[in-house]
């Protein structure tokens, strides 16, 4: 197995990672910040892909790699925007988690106990 | 066998990753996404993509980084730990089911990618010359593929004026972020005294050699951007009202230079976005000054974020 293997294989893992945390938090921001994890690994990907098709005198094939930044860019204007929206939720609502609230009235030692 | 020079910060990347996705304390987790942004420029270096490593380490490590660090602070801690309850066991089994089935197809569908490996570089290089510039990737961005960075730079507008929009009525059209006060005579000041100076002339350069070497105007435009945003979070400057008639000039302006040279290729070229023979290299040239700008000053306002103040304060 060559290196830029390992690192396709580490993006794998990479997105599958971002994935479970992405389903499995209740907090938005840890959605956002799964959903990167998820982009980076693509990238890294992408990468690869890049990387093998490098020719003598350049060290990748240029057509992934410009993609490579336009995504980039265009993931941290998205980022940029939830990351907004989320500040104003804070602002308007009490909680910004979407775990469903505990039944009212119900005693709140259920939450401690796991 | 693989070498330390891949296996280290390879490891250390998936490392990172999971730390950033499941660490209980979200300022924590978001401190790791700096760290394994920074990373993973490492490895864009060892791919071989240094135009990439610079994007990254200045966008996707860097603006994303202080975006997720500064929302961990503005937040509440209850709202962004992560607690073992958070979801139903079924939820969390099916999840790692879902992960892991993805994480499998795509490790397969890796390691039975042809060889040789299919690749466009011979063809990027042979029509270099016809552009006019010599980094490959730049004649990538704004000839081969043009069309994909003019939509780029005004999916960029479209984000900001997204943020904008969520503005609270009494801000509207006002000054975004907080109104940063610092210790005129502490370090923060002297910081953004000192610094700006040397990161415009950095930011500069690194667009301009943009065009024959790794660099460019995203990655100037970046720099430039922080260093606006240092001396704002200093004290020293303050954002613009968003309604100020020539900020909005300047921020369309790149990429309305865009579509105006695209239309001229129309004519001139036979194609939007064709280049006239011999003109290729002005062209180029023009529409890159005129986005740099436009780009500098969309980025820092989208990490300023949405106006929280009215105009007149």
């Amino acid at each position: 197995m060559t290196g830029p293997t390992l690192f396709a294989l580490v993006a794998a893992a990479l997105v599958g990672t971002g994935l479970y945390g992405f389903i499995v938090s209740p907090s938005p921001l840890r959605k956002i910040l799964a959903f990167n994890v998820i982009g980076s690994g693509v990238f890294l990907m992408f990468g690869v892909i890049a990387r093998r098709g490098a020719i003598a005198g350049i060290g990748g094939d240029p057509v992934p790699q410009a993609l490579l930044i336009t995504g980039i860019v265009v993931a941290f204007s998205a980022t940029a925007l939830a990351i907004t929206v989320l500040l104003r939720l804070a602002e308007e609502a009490p909680t910004t988690t979407l775990e469903p609230a505990p039944p009212r009235g119900a005693p709140d030692a259920t939450r401690t106990t796991s | 066998m693989i070498e330390l020079f891949y296996a280290a910060p390879a490891l250390l990347i998936l490392a990172l990753g999971v730390y950033a996705t499941f660490a209980r304390d979200a300022f924590a987790a978001c401190a790791g996404y700096l760290a394994y942004g920074l990373l993973l420029t490492v490895a864009w270096v060892q791919l071989g993509g240094v135009d990439v490593a610079l994007t990254e380490a200045a966008i996707g490590g860097g603006l994303t980084g202080v975006l997720l660090v500064r929302a961990c602070a503005k937040l509440p801690a209850k709202d962004s730990g992560l607690r073992a309850d958070g979801a139903g066991a079924p939820i969390r089994w099916l999840a790692a089911l879902a992960a892991i089935g993805v994480s499998t197809a795509l490790a397969y569908a890796v390691l039975a990618l042809p060889v040789p490996a299919a690749t466009l570089a011979p063809e990027a290089l042979a029509n270099l010359a016809a552009t006019g510039v010599g980094n490959p990737i730049t004649a990538v961005l704004l000839a081969y593929r043009a069309m994909d960075t003019m939509l780029e730079a005004i999916v960029l507008l479209l984000a900001l004026i997204g943020i904008w929009s969520l503005a609270p009525d009494r801000a509207w059209g006002g000054r975004p972020g907080p109104g940063y006060e610092a210790d005129p005579h502490g370090i923060l000041a002297f910081i953004a005294r000192v610094l700006p100076p040397i990161g415009l002339v950095v930011g500069i350069y690194i667009f301009w050699v943009g065009a024959d070497q790794p660099g460019g105007k995203f990655q100037g435009a970046t720099i430039v951007a922080a260093m606006w945003l240092l001396t704002m979070m200093a004290g020293l400057t303050d954002a613009p009202p968003v309604s100020r008639r020539l900020l909005r000039l300047l921020l369309v302006s790149g990429p309305l230079v865009f579509v105006a040279i695209g239309a001229y290729g129309a004519f001139a070229a036979g194609a939007f976005l064709g280049y006239p023979e011999g003109l290729a290299k002005p062209l180029i040239i023009v529409i890159e000054i005129a986005l740099m700008p436009s780009l500098a000053l969309t980025l820092a306002l989208m990490l300023a974020g949405a106006p929280q103040r009215s105009a007149a304060t």
